[in-house]
């Protein structure tokens, strides 16, 4: 405090402060996302839209239409063909179970472990971040990062769905036709809805790594939990729990390609990342807030 | 036991760290998960202004220590309060005004020099983001790294990384300054650098806590020093005492060394010890001239080639302390 105040430059009272939280947040960021690591990961993601699209192009480059039933893959394969727009929501649906949340799961596991395996989370701590600012700086930047990842494959998926195939009015699944304009409205909005759903893995990723000293381990261990939970969706017997685990509704997106738009499961979905974010982000809070940081 | 902890610790902030120290520790005691106890009761008191050496072999508490004064491990019972405030309670009024360097220079790889001492100053409440360059070039300087600032730091020397550390420990001018084996990794220069580092910073007021397992490091620059092992506090004191305590030693060379033996004796000596030509002892007690006791020696034919009294180091004020060597605490 006394040496905000030794600096001549008059300022408001509140500005030190604002201007920190700001700062440590960009930091945090520029940190994260600058790194080769994460920009491979992105890199990664933003090639799926452009090989999915390749080979659509390829397969029906001969003028066969692959058919509106044709084949299966991922939710709206087929429409690509008529309307480049539907690689976004194919890319989308594509990725989201595995590589999306594999993304999130690298950086987020990776948040507070991988500092305190490098050692330079008492520097941090020391200097001093503060443990409660650090992990909600911590968090907001592994949800912006849920943020661009999701809008890496959808800026990707658009330009190879314009280039490769004509684009134009959309047909909803409700069989309703749409202007583009509102397509690209609707694909920007499925973008911010996968996001979304990512929030509540992102807070588990978190939790995990705040549990351990070794990113590597956070970053394995947040992946697994990934695969079990996608695992156990799929088992018909335990289809009491399904409601509770966090990939559960992550396809509701697809409703917002229905006119009018189903907001039922969409909503459910917003509820479930909501929980798993307030239950896991308090079980992160807990547990980094009283953690002896020895190394 | 927190419970009890806690409640000591209540009735303590209200009496308050006696004036004048920087560091002040009751009590403090760390037992880690595994029954392991790291410090035993300690209770340190570093002066103001001072440069104090907190002096321990390896694994006899010292970075536990530290790593409870700067509130990044909780103690298991006892207090600490740094520049007159409780930790970790006060961590976010007390850590701005403290540098550390703890265990070592921790670094992001993938970041330049500067960009490592960006991201910390950025960590830091009290620091004002519109000053942020001017400061980071100046920590760059005061340690000699600014020409290589622009360098990613995987590519640094780990004398390169420890200067860079203590570049981030010197980003705001400081009341006090922990440096924990600060000279680690550093060739013969870095570590006269480092040493006349710590005496500017001392004099320009900062009270400076270096911990060292190199007992002449601590001789050259500290005014005052404590000595840990296996997790408990042995001495604490000015270095002059700390030496004083250990008492010097007459060393005569002599071809002669069986007679010398026996006159020293004869004259009161104590703690005789005979290896080759020479023939040392306790030095004698603040009434004697040593000038007589080397007269009796030629008086009684003994051939005098060297006489005189080496000064104790603090060595062998340690050696005095612990009986031991300077081993690996088990």
């Amino acid at each position: 405090m006394s040496q905000a105040e030794l600096t001549a430059v008059p300022a408001p009272r509140t500005a030190p402060r604002a201007l920190w939280a700001f700062g440590i947040l960009r930091s945090e960021l520029a940190t994260t996302l600058r790194r080769w690591r994460t920009l491979a990961l992105l890199g990664v993601l933003a090639a799926v839209p452009v090989l999915i699209g390749i080979a659509v192009r390829i397969e029906t480059g001969d003028g066969s239409r692959g058919g509106p039933d044709g084949g299966g893959g991922p939710a709206f394969l087929s429409q690509v063909t008529n309307n480049g727009l539907f690689l976004v929501f194919a890319a989308l649906s594509a990725t989201l179970p595995v590589f999306l949340p594999m993304a999130v799961g690298v950086v987020a596991g990776d948040s507070v472990a991988g500092e305190a395996s490098g050692g330079t989370l008492r520097y941090l701590l020391v200097a001093p971040a503060g443990r409660t600012r650090l992990l909600l700086v911590k968090y907001a930047s592994v949800l912006v990062f849920c943020l661009v990842a999701t809008l890496v494959v959808a800026a990707s998926a658009l330009a190879a769905g314009a280039l490769l195939f004509p684009v134009g009015e959309v047909t909803t699944i409700s069989g309703t036709r749409i202007g583009f304009g509102e397509g690209l409205l609707r694909a920007g909005l499925i973008a911010v809805a996968v996001a979304v759903s990512l929030t509540g893995f992102a807070a588990l990723g978190l939790f995990i790594s705040t549990l351990t000293d070794s990113g590597v381990a956070a970053m394995a261990a947040t992946v697994g939990v990934l695969i079990t939970a996608q695992i156990l969706d799929t088992m018909p017997q335990l289809e009491g729990i399904h409601p509770y685990l966090f990939p559960h509704y992550w396809m509701s997106f697809t409703d917002l390609l229905r006119d009018p738009v189903h907001w039922d499961e969409l909503t459910r979905n917003l509820g479930l990342q909501a929980l798993y974010a307030a239950v896991f982000g308090s079980a992160a809070w807990a547990r980094f807030t009283t953690k002896d940081v020895s190394v | 036991m927190t419970d009890t902890a806690a409640e000591a610790g209540e009735t303590e902030a209200e009496t308050g760290p006696v004036p004048g120290s920087v560091i002040e520790t009751r009590g403090l005691t760390k037992r880690y998960r595994g029954g392991q106890l790291a410090v035993d009761g300690l209770d340190l008191a570093v002066p103001a202004g001072s440069v104090f050496g907190f002096l321990g072999p390896n694994g006899s508490g010292k970075t536990t220590t530290i790593r409870m004064l700067m509130g990044l491990i909780a103690p298991t019972s006892g207090t600490a309060h740094v520049l007159g405030c409780r930790m970790p309670a006060a961590s976010r009024t007390v850590l701005p005004q403290v540098g550390a360097l703890i265990e070592g220079p921790a670094l992001y790889p993938f970041l330049t020099g500067r960009g490592n001492l960006v991201r910390f100053d950025s960590a830091d409440p009290a620091a004002d983001p519109r000053t942020r360059r001017a400061r980071v070039e100046n920590a760059l300087d005061r340690v000699g790294l600014a020409a290589a600032a622009g360098k990613k730091a995987r590519t640094y020397s780990l004398g390169m990384k420890q200067r860079l550390g203590l570049a981030a420990a010197l980003l705001q001018p400081r009341g006090l300054l922990v440096l924990d084996e600060p000279t680690n990794g550093l060739d013969p220069q870095g570590m006269r650098e480092i040493r006349s580092l710590v005496r500017d910073l001392a004099a320009e007021g900062t009270t400076v806590f270096l911990s060292s397992h190199l007992l002449d490091e601590i001789e050259q620059v500290c005014t005052h020093a404590a000595v840990m092992a296996r997790g408990r506090l042995l001495v604490q004191g000015p270095v002059a005492e700390l030496a004083a305590g250990a008492r010097g030693r007459l060393a005569v060379t002599t071809p002669d060394p069986g007679d010398a033996a026996r006159i020293l004796a004869e004259h009161g000596a104590t703690g005789l010890v005979t290896e080759g030509d020479r023939v040392s002892a306790d030095a004698p007690p603040g009434g004697t001239e040593p000038a007589d006791l080397n007269a009796a020696l030629v008086r009684g034919g003994v051939r005098v080639r060297a006489f005189g009294i080496e000064r104790a180091s603090l060595e062998d004020a340690f050696v005095a302390l612990t009986g031991e060597g300077f081993d690996v605490a088990g």
